[in-house]
């Protein structure tokens, strides 16, 4: 999985700061359900913290480039997306896309109770069975953030570290041992 | 001064060793003295070397003499690693008192923070190799145990099946006993916690080496090697700046970092997150909520080192 990249999303980030304000004058944050604001949401602007972007895959974001509207939401195998079915471990098999990507709008997730939720703000959705995750996670606890210990903080969002479809965190090669004293200074 | 009592100051090469066959201070001086002169002959200032022996301890500098220290060097190491170097004296910030958490239940035991660590604070690569962090493998089946722990583990991938990861690094103690056998007070305790060395003061006694029971403490066995492309030119005198042959290194939290508002170096390049750095002194920090949530243990509590970094299990 990779980033987008930031030069792609420049317009997008544009149209977001325009549309800032009138968001602002509109009152509080309008709930996405009833007026998703400008979508596709900019990963990673307009939200309480500073995160990380979520890592998709190049070119896989906004999902309505392919998905304009809602489609067979009976669970079935699929022919495109089929390397993450192939490769689901979350839960399977209970659960297929449709549990939390939403049927209606394709650039959200969404909460058990039908709240929508942008892929900036996935936490929200895996808090809801990890909740002492994500506890932890708000206070600086569990996961990790970059940048300042007493100021501005970068959040690695729940998706940065796991992957959502697979989220066992994957053994690392670990980087060459010491040299041990006796065989140091030849 | 009695035989008893002397420092155990190298013997002058030159013979001119005073009366008693020992050395004492005025012997000392009168080396420096024949140094300088050697110096004028060779070609090099006279007035620094004398200086550099006439200096008065860190913490009784006067500003304007600190600056101008630090400027001699900044201008050295320019010279020497082609790049502006800088070198800061950061003052401990008031109010703070640093501590550490490492999650022992996430670490993997990948090393990257041992190698981010070398990057940062401009360790020797090898012969010798100095490294401020170790990270200990130890048996699930034995728990904390220095009996059943190598820092050798060499598998294709981490973590290992019945092993978990133990990284040990200085541990800024409450009463660290390496800077109560320095016989020069080149090392003393910060009062944000950290324990500085002064590299210029070091005489290279080693006391302090053999006093942490920590084992966090590294000498320049050689001449450090320090490739000049891999150089971090942001450097601190306290912290991060190269350092000569013949004296002792540790962690430093960063200070170079950590006294700007920054995280440590090991903190950011942790993959799994297992590593925490705040305040002590602020409720809200991640260190404290660390300390009010999970289960927190110090490394040899029985030694009553009072360390400031602190080992917890999230799960």
């Amino acid at each position: 999985m990779t980033f987008p990249r930031w030069r792609d999303l420049l317009p997008l980030a544009v149209a977001a700061v325009l549309a800032a304000p009138l968001a602002a004058a509109g009152g509080p944050p309008a709930a996405p359900a009833k007026a998703p604001g400008p979508p596709p949401e900019v990963p990673g602007a307009g939200q309480d913290i500073q995160a990380e972007p979520p890592p998709f895959t190049e070119g896989i974001f906004p999902c309505t480039q392919c998905h304009e509207k809602a489609g067979d939401p009976s669970p079935r195998q699929l022919a495109f997306h089929d390397e993450i079915q192939g490769g689901f471990h979350h839960g399977a098999p209970d659960r297929w896309c449709l549990e939390c990507h939403d049927n209606g709008k394709r650039d959200y997730l969404h909460l058990i109770n039908g709240k929508l939720v942008p892929f900036t703000r996935s936490y929200e959705l895996c808090g809801q069975c990890h909740g002492d995750k994500y506890r932890d996670w708000k206070v600086g606890v569990h996961g990790k953030r970059t940048g300042m210990w007493n100021g501005k903080k970068t959040y690695y969002l729940c998706v940065n570290c796991h992957n959502p479809h697979n989220p066992r965190y994957k053994a690392l090669e670990p980087e060459p041992p010491p040299i041990p004293p006796q065989e140091q200074g030849r | 001064m009695t035989d008893r009592n002397r420092l155990p100051v190298v013997q002058d090469p030159s013979g001119c060793a005073g009366p008693e066959g020992g050395a004492s201070r005025r012997d000392f001086l009168r080396t420096a003295a024949a140094g300088a002169v050697i110096a004028a002959v060779s070609g090099c200032k006279p007035d620094a070397v004398v200086e550099e022996l006439q200096r008065r301890h860190l913490t009784e500098l006067s500003k304007e003499r600190l600056q101008e220290m630090l400027g001699k060097l900044e201008k050295k190491w320019s010279a020497q690693y082609g790049k502006k170097v800088t070198v800061g004296a950061r003052p401990p910030i008031p109010g703070v008192d640093f501590a550490y958490g490492l999650d022992l239940s996430r670490c993997i035991g990948c090393r990257r923070c041992v190698y981010a660590c070398v990057k940062e604070n401009n360790q020797s690569r090898k012969n010798p190799q100095i490294q401020w962090i170790r990270v200990l493998q130890m048996d699930k089946e034995h728990g904390v145990s220095l009996q059943h722990a190598t820092p050798y583990y060499d598998p294709e991938k981490v973590p290992e099946p019945g092993h978990f990861y133990m990284p040990v690094q200085c541990q800024q103690c409450r009463h660290p006993p390496c800077t109560k056998v320095c016989p020069v007070k080149a090392t003393w305790k910060d009062p944000d916690g950290i324990v500085v060395i002064d590299y210029d003061w070091c005489i290279g006694c080693r006391c302090c080496t053999a006093a942490c029971p920590y084992g966090a403490r590294k000498f320049n066995w050689a001449e450090p090697n320090l490739p000049a492309a891999e150089m971090n030119p942001v450097t601190d005198y306290l912290g991060n700046r190269p350092r000569p042959m013949g004296v002792v290194e540790k962690c430093t939290f960063c200070l170079q970092r950590s006294r700007d508002g920054r995280y440590p170096a090991c903190v950011e390049i942790c993959p799994v997150g297992a590593r925490k750095f705040g305040n002590l002194l602020d409720p809200e920090s991640e260190i404290r909520q660390v300390m009010d949530r999970k289960r927190v243990f110090v490394f040899k509590e029985e030694l009553a080192t009072e360390p400031q970094f602190y080992y917890f299990y999230a799960t």
